[in-house]
């Protein structure tokens, strides 16, 4: 760093933005909790919260919205991860709102549990009074979220009016709202997915085996690669076959495409990431490809 | 050497080619996918259009699809080997002047387009006014289609020497023209052979050149306590006095053993220590994060100031400031009482007069106007109930900007530009 002309390095200025939008957040808000699926977003904004308060501990729990149909190995790094920074794990079950009758589980080859999560989402913040979650999405990933603010209103039933969002100028957020409401704050916002990487790589982060390249049992569906699980409801039709593969995302396994690779470190991994053609989530979620506007409709009913 | 960030704000409509413009930044830089462009092509081919029509990429509304226009900023990203870039995409009509604003208040460059058989428009007076009012410390008038006027010198000339006669009564820092053509890519990434008479360099070259650091205020320390961070269940017995100051450097150096002033005590004391996100920092400047350790206990709060002994901000209750206004739900009134927010402080404010409307397009000032409507900028003074450390906002953004808020629907209804202080 050429000290002369106090330059920061593009991965400087994310964290600072971030670690910005994290304390103000924690300032402003009285129960604020951060959304941990395992994930390499939610890795790094996790790793970013640690920073924002250090030598103090991190003043909110954090919360995974849990399927039951995750990958064993995100969920035993998951438990990992929050020993070892000794934050608050609240762990609300997708299984349990099927249990209570409050979501209906789909049903047929193409059935997923990730539509249901959000009412699993919305019942916890509203049972244990969150007023804000913090995410780990990005506006790179997908173009209703290019759109989305950093600190984003939800009403009272949870939803996003794409139409009517506060306008944030400098590094000002408004943190208003009334009880029942709750905001969605984006730290990550102005982070690639290549940034990401740079940054795991240049802080020597852990993140889940799955990331890297390994043998896997898989099928082939509709393009994408899915594990062959119990979940996938694989039919007859849908030969398995062995493959060296790697998750560039993590999500369900009912609907997480894995990508054919043989990058097992985190170098390959980024120089493939680098190369690559196709986005993330293009390439590995079958949520996604509904439609052309999939995720602006599920963020409007209160979607991560 | 570093790679830094670039943020740019583009304003203009689908006419003006900004669409095609970012499409071939993003396209050229591959940071289109290929599922995207499928996406798009497809999307274009459904609605019968003759060409594949890139704004559908920045476009990620359905109301915007549906409707074929940009209603809202969109943030797009792309990076070359010497920098990463954030666009501020916005929309380039007049009633979308307050998504501008808000594009253009955290933009390092704005890029004005103009086509080159149109020349100088309303519009463009309009976004070169709003680029300098929150001033955007460079700006590059893109003179696109230049293939449509067959590459004449005289038309990019006749443009050049027009928006130069304008942009006297403006205060543009660094002011670039650039002859373009967005859908054949002369001048975008690389140097045009059409036009050998042009000898400066291609957008994106410029781009990535500019130089943006010493854009920041270097010179006023500016430290608003964001955060006060103090260990409770410290088991290391050296954290138990652990009492630090976290926040956003909003201008200045800071150094451990310089002599700070905390506001509004006005009690002087000596930084000790400096906690970066890694660790001790020699070293603070903006944008860094970082928390302040200081040499006495001083009662010190969020929304407090650190600045120097003898280089201090206005503590001022009465704030005169250019605003835009940027709700339809009511117009700004005198008397009328608001949130305001500034730097980490929140306070509550009153509307005491309205002093005149700005037409955007003309810049006459309408001195008979009693209040401003959506997407209307003028002049007004405030009455805030607790004083603010404030700077003038041309001399610092971060301490001369508040944005203000509706007390009954929570809506951020004005961003607000300090021009004095009492």
């Amino acid at each position: 760093m050429q000290r002369s002309d106090y330059l920061l390095s593009q991965l400087d200025v994310l964290e600072a933005e971030s670690i910005h939008i994290i304390r103000e957040v924690a300032a402003e808000f009285e129960r604020p909790v951060l959304l941990f699926s395992g994930g390499k977003d939610s890795v790094v904004m996790l790793h970013l919260a640690k920073k924002a308060f250090w030598p103090a501990a991190i003043p909110f729990p954090v919360m995974h919205v849990d399927t039951g149909h995750n990958f064993p190995e995100v969920i035993e790094f998951r438990d990992r991860r929050v020993a070892e920074l000794g934050v608050r794990l609240i762990v609300a079950s997708v299984q349990e709102s099927i249990d209570k009758g409050r979501v209906v589980e789909e049903t047929g080859r193409w059935a997923s549990r990730n539509r249901l999560q959000t009412t699993t989402l919305l019942d916890a913040i509203e049972e244990h009074r969150f007023d804000a979650a913090f995410g780990g999405a990005r506006r790179d990933e997908e173009k209703a979220r290019a759109k989305e603010r950093v600190v984003s209103f939800r009403d009272e039933f949870g939803q996003w009016d794409p139409k009517n969002q506060r306008p944030e100028l400098w590094n000002l957020y408004n943190t208003k709202i009334r009880p029942g409401e709750h905001v969605r704050v984006f730290p990550l916002s102005n982070w690639t997915e290549l940034d990401v990487w740079d940054y795991i790589r240049r802080e020597g982060l852990e993140i889940p085996s799955i990331y890297f390249a390994h043998t896997r049992r898989v099928f082939e569906r509709d393009g994408l690669l899915l594990d062959d699980n119990p979940y996938a409801n694989r039919g007859e039709d849908e030969p398995v076959f062995e493959a060296m593969v790697r998750y560039r995302t993590v999500g369900d396994m009912s609907c997480t495409g894995a990508v054919k690779s043989t990058a097992a470190t985190l170098d390959e991994v980024i120089e493939e990431i680098a190369a690559t053609r196709i986005t993330e989530r293009g390439q590995t979620r079958a949520d996604d490809r509904t439609s052309e506007a999939a995720m602006e409709d599920r963020k409007k009913e209160g979607y991560f | 050497m570093v790679m830094d960030i670039l943020r740019f704000a583009t304003a203009g409509s689908v006419d003006d080619g900004k669409s095609t413009l970012i499409g071939r930044l993003l396209y050229d830089s591959k940071s289109i996918f290929e599922d995207q462009l499928e996406a798009v092509e497809r999307t274009s081919a459904d609605r019968g259009e003759e060409y594949t029509n890139l704004a559908l990429l920045t476009d990620g509304l359905r109301a915007e699809r549906e409707q074929g226009i940009t209603i809202d900023v969109a943030y797009r990203y792309f990076a070359t080997p010497r920098r990463k870039f954030i666009i501020a995409d916005t929309p380039g009509h007049i009633q979308y002047t307050r998504n501008m604003v808000t594009g253009a208040s955290t933009a390092d460059l704005a890029v004005i387009l103009v086509d080159a058989r149109k020349g100088i428009l309303e519009q463009s007076r309009r976004h070169a006014f709003l680029a300098t009012l929150l001033r955007v410390p460079h700006l590059v008038v893109a003179i696109n289609k230049m293939d449509l006027v067959d590459y004449d010198e005289a038309v990019y000339r006749r443009i050049v020497d027009e928006f130069t006669a304008f942009a006297t009564k403006l205060e543009i820092g660094d002011l670039t023209f650039i002859p373009i053509s967005a859908l054949h890519g002369d001048n975008v990434v690389e140097r045009s052979n059409n036009m050998p008479w042009y000898d400066g360099p291609s957008l994106l070259h410029h781009l990535e050149h500019v130089h943006i650091a010493s854009d920041r205020n270097l010179i006023d320390v500016r430290f608003p306590v964001q955060y006060v961070i103090r260990p409770h269940k410290a088991t290391d017995p050296e954290l138990h006095d652990y009492r630090g100051y976290a926040g956003q450097v909003a201008g200045g150096v800071l150094k451990p053993g310089d002599e700070v002033v905390h506001l509004p005590s006005g009690l002087t004391t000596t930084i000790t220590h400096i906690d970066g996100p890694n660790g001790p920092v020699q070293e603070a400047f903006p944008p860094m994060s970082v928390t302040l350790r200081l040499a006495d206990d001083i009662d010190i709060s969020r929304g407090d100031m650190i600045a120097r002994p003898h280089n201090q901000p206005r503590v001022a209750q009465d704030l005169d400031a250019m605003v835009c206004w940027m709700t339809d739900a009511r117009r700004l009134t005198p008397r009328m009482k608001l949130i305001i927010k500034h730097t980490t402080r929140t306070a509550r404010a009153m509307v005491k007069d309205v002093h005149y409307r700005l037409d955007v397009n003309t810049l006459h000032r309408d001195e008979r106007a009693d209040g401003l409507g959506l997407n209307e900028i003028g002049r007004i003074t405030l009455r805030v109930t607790q004083p603010l450390f404030v700077d003038d906002y041309s001399r610092n953004r971060l301490t001369g900007g508040f944005i203000l808020i509706d007390e009954a629907t929570h809506g951020t209804v004005a961003a607000g530009m300090i021009t004095d202080a009492r």
